[in-house]
């Protein structure tokens, strides 16, 4: 992927991953951030032109101060869309990301042309609390991110050796300036009233959750699909919240077929 | 010199294996911990001795905020506050301080504040700080990367609250108000002196400095830590071309006088210990909640007090690091009063906060250790600044003709204080 960095009319500067043609696709990163590497997306550059813009607070992109509560969040993501010179564009996020792509489709319901939810954050359900991100040690992510616990400590660090005390220490401050971003609309709780605003979604929309989630369980998957009448639910199987980074080929399949 | 006698008010009946069986001390505490009937005499005590303290001479008696922590059982020290008040006429009231970010509006706390000032008759010391990642983020729920900025509005809030004498409007971030219209006001105008204790994040050396505020570090950590933080703010009091009264800082000691070294050991060294092993003995995941601190103080690089690396140290400490290192100053009148004088000239500061309850420490020994300091070491560092010894601009102004609580309001009538 190549990637640039554009400015929003709002004045942050956002680092945009790019690659392959075709429909415009929105893919908006979960509280992670985009990892060093992104196999699905390349994989779904080979049919789609996929656009993966970084939210200030994470890699290169900044503006920080500028997004404070949810409607800049989502508006945000609408003033990239614009800055790109996108029309209707397929929107999909992971996660944190699938919060604020659902957002910006209840906001402008015939901006987009199909919704994709992976995993997506946003709702609560008092009897399903969701473990509190905010409060793991570094070495407590992978557990509750990853079916392979192994596999998880290896994307989560990209490689970084955190018995490093300086790689720790770059780590450290990395993680929490994204924390720190997604804390403005996940802290305490990850609801924002989303639930409330549902209703609004005319688009097209498939939900995919793992199986084995851990994080966000698939109680989370069914409750999304209440709300959403209209939403096809797709369940990965040895998939917990990582899903497009444990099963790209599964995840990219279904995410395929859907938008076409 | 000022010497504000502190209580902390921990909760003395942690099981001994506390720290094996539960991951924190603070934030998720099982509460089946707490016994109520227990704390009923827990608190009274405590409070006894913070008035035992005034009786000794000590210049101010001091209480602070934390939540759902088992070291402190001051949800709201406004409350304790308010006992002491009415309970006391001589020692200043130090309330160190109310977490403005949490009070919702936070001209709750130019409300209460004021109350105290006037129940008090002037003696309050009014302390804001941000409060700690525990309390303010996990407990109270305020969002980390926000917590600066509203705690930015709500100390321009009570500011102006307490010094307008006209109602205004408020259109904040956080708070709008169409009436702001403070009843009743601070007797010290235009406003108590306010104390900011630091946590370790650089902003706050400017924010004292610029509003010429008391900064305020603490102990727990050790002497060098405090060290550096202290030296921090005095090289941006210096930057800013402030002049350089130590009574712009102030700081936190645990200390245990006995009559010889020998004998402080002997009675302290247990209480201690609780204090390091099961109070401090904090969930890692809470100590530091990403955004809490600016990436400006990550990349200087002061690391939180209560990390998880600090908290791997505490349980380790023996005795002898303790006091070499300055965690706690120990031993005999004359051995406290070397290592204060080092302290305080090595600090620059003008006021300290004396932590001599500690831990689970039984209430004679709490009174033993107090009236020692208060009698052999006090007296001897009265005179440290000699040349700042009229400084009074972080002290509190008290009315003349206040209250005494073994005297009436009726007794004031009678000698013509009251204008009837």
């Amino acid at each position: 992927m190549t990637s640039r960095t554009i400015a929003t009319a709002r004045g942050a500067s956002v680092r945009v991953f790019e690659a392959g043609s075709g429909a415009p696709l929105i893919f908006l990163h979960g509280a992670g951030g985009l990892f060093a590497d992104n196999p699905f997306l390349d994989r779904l550059a080979e049919r789609y032109h996929v656009f993966a813009p970084e939210l200030p607070g994470y890699g290169e992109s900044t503006g920080d101060a500028l997004l404070e509560d949810m409607l800049d969040f989502a508006l945000h993501g609408w003033d990239v869309v614009t800055a790109l010179g996108l029309t209707k564009p397929h929107l999909m996020g992971h996660s944190m990301g699938g919060m604020i792509a659902a957002e910006m489709a209840c906001i402008a319901p015939h901006d987009l042309a199909k919704l994709v939810l992976v995993s997506s954050a946003g709702l609560w359900i008092p009897e399903y609390p969701i473990p509190d991100i905010f409060s793991f040690l570094p070495h407590e992510f992978a557990q509750y991110l990853f079916v392979d616990r192994a596999q998880g400590e290896a994307v989560l660090t990209g490689g970084l050796d955190l018995n490093n005390p300086d790689a720790l220490a770059q780590f450290y401050i990395a993680n929490s300036r994204r924390l720190s971003m997604a804390s403005k609309i996940l802290f305490p709780i990850p609801n924002r009233r989303l639930s409330k605003r549902l209703y609004r979604l005319t688009a097209p929309t498939l939900i995919v959750w793992g199986r084995q989630d851990r994080l966000i369980p698939p109680v989370y998957a069914e409750r999304f699909r209440t709300l959403i009448p209209h939403a096809e639910l797709i369940y990965v199987d040895q998939a917990a919240h990582m899903v497009p980074y444990e099963q790209p080929t599964e995840f990219v399949a279904a995410v395929s077929h859907f938008l076409g | 010199m000022k010497f504000t006698w502190f209580n902390l008010m921990p909760w003395p009946y942690l099981p001994d294996d506390f720290r094996e069986k539960y991951r924190s001390v603070w934030v998720d505490i099982p509460n089946t911990l707490y016994d109520p009937k227990k704390g009923h005499y827990v608190y009274h005590e405590y409070m006894d001795q913070l008035e035992y303290a005034e009786s000794l001479g000590y210049d101010g008696i001091g209480c602070n905020e934390h939540h759902q922590n088992g070291y402190g059982l001051m949800p709201s020290p406004n409350i304790i506050a308010a006992g002491l008040a009415r309970r006391t006429s001589k020692a200043a009231i130090a309330v160190i301080g109310n977490s403005i970010a949490l009070y919702n509006p936070p001209i709750r706390v130019a409300e209460e504040f004021a109350m105290l000032d006037v129940i008090s008759g002037g003696r309050l010391l009014a302390g804001f700080p941000v409060g700690t990642s525990m309390d303010t983020n996990y407990c109270y729920g305020q969002i980390p990367g926000l917590t600066r900025d509203k705690y930015a509005e709500a100390h321009d809030l009570i500011m102006r609250a307490w010094q307008s004498d006209e109602p205004f409007a408020f259109d904040g971030k956080y708070n709008q108000l169409r009436y702001v219209n403070i009843w009743p006001k601070p007797i010290q105008q235009p406003h108590p002196p306010i104390y900011i204790p630091g946590g370790g994040s650089i902003e706050t050396w400017d924010f004292c400095v610029e509003h010429d505020y008391n900064y305020s570090y603490l102990s727990f950590t050790g002497y060098l830590r405090g060290k550096k933080l202290l030296d921090g703010y005095w090289e941006r009091v210096a930057k800013y071309g402030k002049d350089e009264s130590p009574y712009r800082a102030a700081f936190a000691q645990t200390i245990c006088v006995a009559e010889t070294d020998q004998e402080a050991e002997k009675l302290y060294a247990e209480h201690v210990s609780y204090f390091y092993n099961r109070c401090l003995h904090i969930y890692g995941g809470f100590a530091d909640a990403p955004g809490y601190r600016t990436i400006k103080t990550l990349q200087a690089n002061i690391l939180n007090a209560l990390s998880a690396d600090v908290q791997k140290l505490f349980p380790t400490l023996t005795w002898k690091q303790l006091l070499d290192e300055g965690y706690v100053i120990a031993g005999s009148p004359e051995t406290v009063r070397q290592r204060m004088e080092e302290l305080i000239k090595g600090l620059r500061v003008g006021h300290i906060f004396c932590l001599i309850h500690v831990g689970n420490m039984p209430d004679w020994k709490t009174r033993y250790s107090t009236k020692l300091f208060a009698e052999k070491v006090m007296p001897h560092l009265r005179n440290m600044w000699p040349e700042w010894k009229d400084d009074n601009r972080w002290w509190c102004k008290p009315m003349d003709e206040r209250l005494h609580p073994e005297e009436g309001v009726e007794k004031a009538r009678q000698d013509g204080r009251i204008p009837l």
